[in-house]
C-alpha cells in the first residue's frame, strides 16, 4: 500500500512514494489527451493531424486562428486555472486539517466575484478588458486580506479560519446580490456570466499574466511542502519541531490566496474545484494529506475536461463552472454523508 | 522554597518568570532551574499553572515578563530550529492527522535534522527505526496512528519525540485518559529514556503517587508560584497536601517502591 524507495545522490535524500509519483504522471498524460483532443473539437472539428501541424506552424490560415487564437489560449487558461484552484485547494485544506476549508467556502472567491460584478454594473459595462479581472483580483486579494487580518491572533487556527472565512463568504453573497438586484438588465446579464465561472472568449491576454504569477506562485507552494507536513500536526506539535510558526503560517495562506486571487481573476469563480479536487488526490495516492502536485493536475484534468464536456457533449455550451459544480455538489454530500474519511481508496 | 543543587550543569531554567493569557496572569515571578540528566515532574491542583509553565519551558508561550534560558541563553532569542533539536516536546493530547501511518509520524521528529535537499539521510533512517524499536512500536510501524489504542497512541508519540533525538524531552499529562496499566506503561518508558539513554525529562502530572514513583524530584505549585521543591520524601509532607491541595491526607511508604504514597481523607474547606 505505501510502496516507497528511499533516494540517496550525494548530499540529496527523499523518500519516493510510487503512488505519489504514477498519480501526477498519469494525471500529466490525461492532460495533455484531453488538451490535444479539446484543440481539435469544437464547433469547427479539426483533424488531430491539422492540429499537430497548426501547432508546429504549418497549417492553414483559418484553422490557425481557430487552435492559436480561439482555442488554445482558453484551454491554456482552463488548465492554469485547475493547476492553481487544485493546490491552492491542497494547501488550505492541509493547513486547516479540514477538508472544507477551499476558497469556494472562505469566501476568496465570492470576493473576486464582488469586484468583478462591481466593475461590471457600476461602470455601466464600460470597463471591459482587461477592468474586470483586475477588478476580480483586488476583491479576491482584498476578501483573503481581510480573512488573514481577522483570523491572525499571533498565528492562524484552521478551525478559526473556517468559521471567520464563511461569515466572509455570506457576506460578499449578500454583497454581490445587492450589486445585481440594482444592476441594469443587461449589465446583471453579463455580471451573471462571469459568475458562474467560464473559459469563453478567453485571450492570451488571460492566459499571459496568469502564467506569469504562476511561475512565481506553483513553486513557492511546492517549497513549502514540507513544512506543511508538520503544520498539520497543530501549533504546539509543529512549534516544537522547529517550525518557525507565524512565518510559516503566514506564507502558506498568501501562497494559497495569491493562486486564487490570480485564477479568478482569469476565469470566473470556477466552483468546487479546489475543495473536491485535494480530497480526489490524497485518495488516489494515499497518505495523511492532499499532495500539492498531484491536486495542481488533477485540478487541470477536471477544469480542462469540464470544458471539452460543456463544448462538445453538451447541447448548449454552458460556462464551465456549471458543470464542476455539478460534480462537486454531490461529491461535497457524499464527503459529508460518509464522515469520517479513510486514507486510501 | 528550596532548589537543590545537583552536580551537572543547569540546561533549563526559568527566571523571574511571569505568565499571562490577555490580562489573567496564570504564573508570576517564578524560578526554577532544571539540571542535566534530571527527572522533574511538575505536581499542583488543577489551574495552578503547571501545563502553562511547561509550555513557557518549551518556548510553546511568550513569557509577559522574566526569561527561560536553555543552556544558558534566552530560548526566546534561539532559532527554534536549533531549540528543536536539544529541546523535544509532547503536548498535551496530541492530534495525528488521520491516516497517517507511525512509521510516518516518528519519522517527522527528524523534521529539526533535515533540510529540503536532505529530506531523509541515512541517520534519519537509523534513528527512526530505533525510535520505533526502543519503543516497542516496530511491528505497528505501518498502521494509522488513529487506529491504535490510547496507549499504543501515546508510544507512537513518545517514539517520534525518541527520533527527535534531544537531550531534553518536556511532557505534557502523557497519562491522560489512559487506564492504570497504560499510565505505568507510559511512565515506564519515560522513566528508561531518563535512566537509559540520559534524557533530562520534564513531566507534568496529576497523579502525586505516580509522580513520586518515578521522579526523582517533584516541583509542586499553588496559584501560580512554587510552593515546594525537592525529592519525593520532601514534597509530599501531609502539610503540603493541606497547604497546595487542600487535601486532609496521610502519606505513607508505597509498599513497592518505597516513595510516599498518598492516601486521601477528606477535602479541607
Amino acid at each position: 500500500m505505501t510502496a516507497r524507495t528511499t533516494v540517496r545522490l550525494g548530499p540529496v535524500s527523499g523518500i519516493v512514494r510510487w503512488r505519489q509519483l504514477v498519480v501526477p504522471l498519469a494525471a500529466l498524460a490525461l492532460l495533455v489527451l484531453l488538451s490535444a483532443v479539446s484543440l481539435g473539437r469544437g464547433d469547427f472539428p479539426i483533424a488531430i493531424g491539422d492540429v499537430l501541424r497548426t501547432l508546429a506552424g504549418l497549417g492553414e490560415q483559418a484553422q490557425e486562428f481557430i487552435v492559436l487564437e480561439l482555442r488554445a489560449p482558453r484551454i491554456v487558461v482552463g488548465l492554469l486555472v485547475g493547476l492553481a484552484l487544485g493546490i491552492a485547494g491542497a494547501l488550505f485544506q492541509t493547513f486547516a486539517r479540514n477538508p472544507l476549508a477551499s476558497p469556494d467556502v472562505l469566501g476568496i472567491t465570492q470576493g473576486a466575484s464582488v469586484g468583478a460584478v462591481a466593475a461590471i454594473v457600476l461602470s455601466g459595462g464600460a470597463l471591459g478588458g482587461l477592468g474586470v479581472p483586475v477588478a476580480a483580483l483586488a476583491g479576491a486579494l482584498l476578501t483573503g486580506g481581510l480573512l488573514f487580518v481577522l483570523t491572525w491572533r499571533a498565528g492562524i487556527d484552521g478551525y478559526r479560519l473556517v468559521l471567520i472565512g464563511i461569515a466572509l463568504w455570506s457576506a460578499m453573497a449578500a454583497l454581490t446580490d445587492w450589486l445585481l438586484t440594482n444592476a441594469e438588465i443587461h449589465d446583471a446579464a453579463a455580471a451573471y456570466v462571469w459568475i458562474t465561472g467560464s473559459l469563453n472568449a478567453r485571450t492570451w491576454d488571460n492566459a499571459v499574466p496568469l502564467a506569469l504569477s504562476l511561475v512565481v506562485l506553483v513553486p513557492l507552494a511546492l517549497a513549502a511542502s514540507r513544512v506543511l507536513g508538520v503544520l498539520q500536526f497543530g501549533d504546539d506539535t509543529a512549534r516544537g519541531l522547529g517550525v518557525r510558526l507565524p512565518l510559516a503560517q503566514a506564507a502558506v495562506v498568501l501562497v494559497a490566496v495569491g493562486l486564487v486571487a490570480t485564477s479568478v481573476a482569469a476565469a470566473g469563480p470556477i466552483t468546487f474545484v479546489a475543495l473536491v479536487v485535494p480530497q480526489i488526490a490524497v485518495r488516489l495516492t494515499g497518505g495523511s494529506r492532499p499532495p500539492l502536485l498531484a491536486s495542481g493536475l488533477l485540478g487541470a484534468v477536471l477544469v480542462v475536461g469540464a470544458d471539452l464536456v460543456t463544448r462538445t457533449l453538451l447541447p448548449q455550451a454552458l460556462p464551465v463552472g456549471i458543470l464542476t459544480a455539478a460534480i462537486g455538489a454531490p461529491y461535497l454530500l457524499w464527503l459529508l454523508v460518509r464522515g469520517r474519511r479513510r486514507s486510501t481508496l | 522554597m528550596t532548589i537543590d543543587i545537583r552536580s551537572g550543569p543547569i540546561r533549563l531554567a526559568a527566571e523571574h518568570l511571569r505568565l499571562a493569557y490577555d490580562e489573567r496572569v496564570v504564573v508570576d515571578d517564578l524560578d526554577l532551574e532544571l539540571t542535566e540528566g534530571s527527572f522533574t515532574a511538575i505536581v499542583g491542583p488543577n489551574g495552578c499553572g503547571k501545563s502553562t509553565l511547561l509550555r513557557a519551558l518549551g518556548r510553546l508561550m511568550r513569557p509577559a515578563s522574566g526569561q527561560v534560558l536553555l543552556d544558558g541563553r534566552a530560548i526566546a532569542r534561539t532559532p527554534t530550529r536549533e531549540v528543536a533539536k536539544v529541546l523535544g516536546l509532547l503536548p498535551q493530547s496530541p492530534i495525528a492527522p488521520e491516516g497517517l501511518t507511525v512509521a510516518d509520524l516518528v519519522a517527522r521528529g527528524r523534521h529539526p535534522h533535515q533540510s529540503w535537499l536532505r529530506q531523509w539521510s541515512r541517520d534519519d533512517e537509523a534513528v527512526v527505526a530505533e525510535a520505533l524499536a526502543w519503543t516497542d512500536m516496530a511491528d505497528l510501524a505501518d498502521r494509522p496512528v488513529d487506529a491504535l489504542s490510547g496507549g499504543q497512541r501515546q508510544r507512537a508519540w513518545i517514539s517520534m519525540a525518541l527520533a527527535q533525538g534531544t537531550d531534553l524531552l518536556l511532557l505534557d499529562e502523557p497519562t491522560t485518559y489512559l487506564d492504570l496499566s497504560h499510565q505505568i506503561d507510559v511512565l515506564e518508558l519515560v522513566g528508561r529514556l531518563h535512566a537509559e539513554r540520559g534524557r533530562t525529562v520534564v513531566v507534568v502530572l496529576h497523579d502525586l503517587n505516580l509522580a513520586a514513583r518515578y521522579a526523582e524530584r517533584l516541583v509542586a505549585m499553588k496559584d501560580g508560584a512554587l510552593v515546594a521543591s525537592g525529592t519525593p520524601d520532601e514534597v509530599l509532607t501531609e502539610q503540603l497536601l493541606a497547604d497546595a491541595f487542600d487535601l486532609e491526607a496521610r502519606v505513607l511508604p508505597d509498599p513497592v517502591a518505597g516513595t510516599p504514597m498518598v492516601v486521601p481523607v477528606r477535602r479541607l474547606r
